[in-house]
Parts: structure tokens; sequence; C-alpha cells
């Protein structure tokens, strides 16, 4: 086994607000190799979307030992390791889908016949090839985040970092988009890490799946999924995925058991 | 068409009849008085019929009549030569290139205040202040005391009237351009952050962009600004022409068909500008996708 792509031990991360201090991530450990696809999973306030953001360098833990591809956070961000997708796609309106995919690689300074043979190969990743010319305001929800998916993919960072970038979706976009994103992780083999709240996102999509609770955000459980690398959508009425969901879910509970 | 005549031309057209109106009302209660001296003088009793005719057509009415306005402005504007010192174009010309200056100035200035306010904290802390005392000083008493310090330095002309413009239509574009700025939300900064962008990147391809619809709004508040710093700024140096000086004289003289003919020039100007602002900023909108809020 190689070294961990994001390592994190006993990470520390204290919130202070004016007559409040949340514990919002406490005693953190967690590895992650390469090529996983992680799910973080908790109700709100766990910390899920903290933990993401300080792997990410946009929190920053007060103690604790945190390291991506070996450097700092910190280090990681700028020589830009990673992907993140958001919540919301966070596409400039005044930019088409192909211009708002090509932001990061000006920003990072590709030059343009690289910058549209990139466009052009994570637009088809993402299957929105011909959407080039459209703007984010005649593409559906799930489409904007498929090119929200796509920005994050267009400088091939190996890590793709994506908080509940299907939150807002209905069920049955959701689905579809899980699918994709199961095919395009086995494609590119990248490392995902991927915030939730639906049990059944986290276990169809995870090979491994981090149970957080609240108040102090901590890690409850972590699943090493026993579900095989090819998972068609009818694999979530198996007895093992089943049984998976319960135990996330009986983490959930024990985490909640206080209230 | 229908809906242009229903929620534009109508709410318009029935505000303007009602100005008229109360207008044509208040010019018979204000002159009346005159007519009545002039009467006594002439030992004349008034009918109705004829105190409002009166009222309505004196030389030097204290409100004129709005069709006294127009044909004066008619005179003015279309039967004179351009290059006369009566002509309403001369003035106007000469009041809309100080306008033009300073609005070029006060933009230049309002953009880059900005720019280095939201960029640097001590600006932010030190000059905003400032910003917002210079408003509270009357332009009035400020105007000739700035006239008179350019002109000791050599400055006369058109620079010193573009001076007063710029100093108060800078700042609608500082208070809107701050604000707009600093418009682009949190999730967009992190985004930017993540893509480890500088700020020269931010600023050009977020910050900008997204600080347009604050831009127009400031500017449609500075160029009405700059029309008045400009018309104020004439006002002490009569002599130079300009819509400002036109007025001074039209008070001076004892002429106040000449002070409103000049005044409603003014707005018409002001208008023609505003409505300027409003096809850039149409076309601009439409290219950059932004929906009006």
């Amino acid at each position: 086994m190689s070294e961990p792509v994001i390592s994190a031990k006993n990470v520390n991360l204290v919130f202070e607000t004016a007559d409040d201090t949340i514990e919002a991530l406490k005693d953190v450990s967690l590895d992650v190799s390469k090529g996983d696809f992680v799910s973080l999973i908790g109700p709100s306030g766990c910390g899920k979307t903290t933990l993401l953001r300080a792997i990410a360098a946009l929190e920053h833990p007060n103690d604790g030992h945190l390291t991506v591809n070996g450097m700092t956070p910190e280090e990681a961000r700028k020589e830009r390791a990673y992907g993140y997708v958001f919540q919301a796609a966070g596409l400039y309106p005044w930019r088409n889908i192909s211009k708002n995919i090509s932001l990061p690689l000006e920003i990072m300074g590709y030059n343009r016949s690289e910058i549209s043979s990139r466009v052009k190969k994570v637009l088809e990743l993402v299957e929105l090839d011909g959407f080039e010319k459209k703007f984010p305001w005649q593409l559906s929800g799930g489409m904007q985040q498929r090119a929200s998916i796509a920005r994050a993919l267009s400088f091939d960072a190996d890590i793709l970092l994506m908080d509940e970038p299907f939150g807002a979706l209905d069920e049955i976009v959701r689905d579809h988009l899980n699918e994709q994103l199961l095919r395009l992780w086995k494609s590119t083999n990248k490392t995902i890490c991927f915030v939730t709240h639906s049990i059944p996102e986290a276990v169809y999509l995870s090979t491994k799946i981090v149970v957080m609770s609240p108040r102090p955000g901590r890690i409850i459980d972590i699943i090493d999924s026993p579900l095989p690398n090819e998972r068609p959508l009818e694999i979530r009425d198996s007895a093992e995925f089943l049984a998976v969901s319960q135990r996330v879910r009986e983490g959930l509970r024990s985490g909640h058991s206080y209230e | 068409m229908s809906k242009f005549i229903k929620e534009k031309l109508f709410p318009i057209l029935t505000v303007s009849v009602s100005i008229i109106l109360l207008w044509y009302a208040f010019s018979i209660v204000l002159n009346s008085k005159w007519a009545y001296d002039k009467a006594v003088r002439a030992d004349k009793v008034l009918s109705f019929k004829e105190l409002v005719l009166d009222t309505w057509s004196q030389k030097k009415p204290k409100l004129p009549t709005p069709h006294q306005v127009f044909k004066e402005m008619n005179k003015t504007i279309f039967h004179k030569k351009v290059t006369s010192k009566r002509s309403l174009v001369f003035h106007a010309w000469i009041t809309l290139s100080g306008t033009l200056a300073g609005f070029a100035l006060g933009t230049g200035l309002g953009i880059a205040l900005a720019l280095a306010i939201v960029h640097n904290r001590a600006t932010d802390l030190s000059v905003m202040p400032w910003v917002i005392t210079s408003q509270t000083i009357p332009i009035l008493a400020l105007a000739p005391m700035l006239i008179v310090a350019l002109g000791g330095l050599g400055f006369t002309g058109l620079l010193p009237k573009a001076i007063i413009s710029m100093y108060l239509s800078f700042f609608p574009v500082v208070v809107g351009m701050v604000k707009g700025l600093r418009s682009p939300e949190i999730l967009e900064l992190d985004q930017m952050k993540t893509w480890n962008a500088s700020a020269l990147q931010i600023l050009l391809r977020l910050r900008l962009p997204k600080s347009i619809p604050f831009l127009f709004t400031s500017l449609k508040l500075g160029i009405a600004a700059s029309v008045v710093g400009t018309i104020v700024g004439e006002l002490p140096v009569g002599a130079n022409g300009g819509l400002g000086s036109r007025m001074l004289a039209g008070s001076t003289f004892g002429q106040p068909i000449q002070i409103w003919s000049a005044l409603f020039t003014a707005a018409i100007m002001t208008a023609l500008l505003i409505l300027i602002i409003n096809l850039m900023k149409a076309v601009v909108f439409r290219t950059m996708s932004i929906t009006e809020a």
C-alpha cells in the first residue's frame, strides 16, 4: 500500500463565534488512498463539509496533522492538487458553458489550443458535448451541476472534492448523475471525497463510507464497502447493499443517542 | 405594444397632464397680484377671464406658463444661430462639454477609489470617511472658492467646472462600485481560491463583471450630478456662457422666462444623457445575460 493521498491525524477545528465556541471537528483521523471513493455522511453540523473544506485549505485546523498528496493543504491548494465541486454550480451567467469550463484553465495559464481540447474532453466526460455555446440559464439544474463537475475536472487534478453536489436535485436526476459519476470515477481513476446526507447515495457510490456525528463533529464509523466495483443501479436492492445501509443508519443513530 | 402604452405611456402622460394643469393654476395664483395692480392703476375691474388671460401672458411673470417657456425655448433653440450668445444650443453645448468632462473625471476617480478601497484595508478605513464627508459640504458654497482658487493657478474655462462636476459625480460611482466589487458571493470567492487565482485575476474575471449592474446605476446618478455640478460651476462666472450663466443672467435682469427655459433645457439634456446610458446598459446587459433585478 502506497502513501495515502489524504491523511488526517487527530485533526481539531474550532469555530469561535461571538458567544460560543463550536467544535466543528474533534480528533478526526482518516486515510484516503489513491483511487478511493470516500463519502462523508452525517446530519448537518457534523463537520463533513468542514472536513472537506479543511482538505481544500478553505478552513484551517487548530491542531492535528493533515496532509494532501504529502503536502500541507495550503501547499496542495497552490499546486492545484484538487478540483472542488460546490453545492451550487456557481457558473458565471455572462459566460457560455465552454467559457465557464475554461475559466480555471485561463487562470492557470493554459494556452488556447490546450484549453479548447481540454474543454472538449471534459464536456464529453460529463455528456454535455453540443452545449458549448449555451448559457447557464438555458440548462437544467442537473446539467448545470454536470458543467460544474466538468469545470472541476478540466485541469486534471488527481483529487476531486465534492460538497453535496446533487443535494438540490430531484431523485431521478440524482440517480442518473450518480451512475454517471461512478463511470467517470472509473474511467479517470481519480480519488473522490464526496459529502452527502443521503444514505443510498453514499452506499451506492463509495468504496469507503465515513459516518460522522455532530457536537462535537467527529467520525463514528468508517466502513470499507464490500460491494463490487461494478455497480448497476439495481444493486441497491441487494442484501449486501441493504446491510451496509443498515450499518450506516445505526452509526448515524448512535451519534444522536444523547438527544 | 399595448403593454408599453398601459405601463409606460399612460402613467407618464397622466402625471405630465396633472403637472401642467397644476402649473397653469399656480401661474394664475402667483401672477394675479401684478394683474390686479395694473388694473387698479388703470382704474379697471378685471373679470375672471381677463385675469386669467393676463396672468398667462405677462412679460415678467413670477411663474411663467408652460407655453411661454416653450415659445421662448423654440425661439432660442431653433430660431437662433447656434453660435449666437442668445442661442440655448450654444449654452447647452458649453454646459454639456463641462458635464461630459466632469463625468469622465468623476467616473474615473470613482472607479479608481473603489478599486483601492476594495483591495486595501487601510484605504477602506482612511478614505471612505473622507468620501462621505466630501458630500456633506454644500457645493454651492464651495464652487465659487474653487473657481477663484483654480483661476489663481491659471485654470479657467472648462476645467474648473469639470472639477466641480467631478466632485459631485464621483460619489455615487465610488459607493456603487465598492458595493459591486464586493458583490461576489463567498462561494464564488472560495471557488477562485481553489483555483489559486491571483487578486488581479479575481478582479478581472469575477469582481468587475459582477459590478456592472451597480456601475450603470451609479452612472445614471453620476451623470445627473455632473449636470448639476457644471451648472453650479457656471453660476459664479456668468460671462463665460453655459446654461448656468444663462440662469444667472435671467435672474439678474429679471427674466423669469429665460431662467425657466434654461432650466428646461438642462432637464431635457440630462434626460437625454440618462437615456443614452440606459441604451448602453440594455446592450451590455443583453450581451452579459444579466437580468434586471
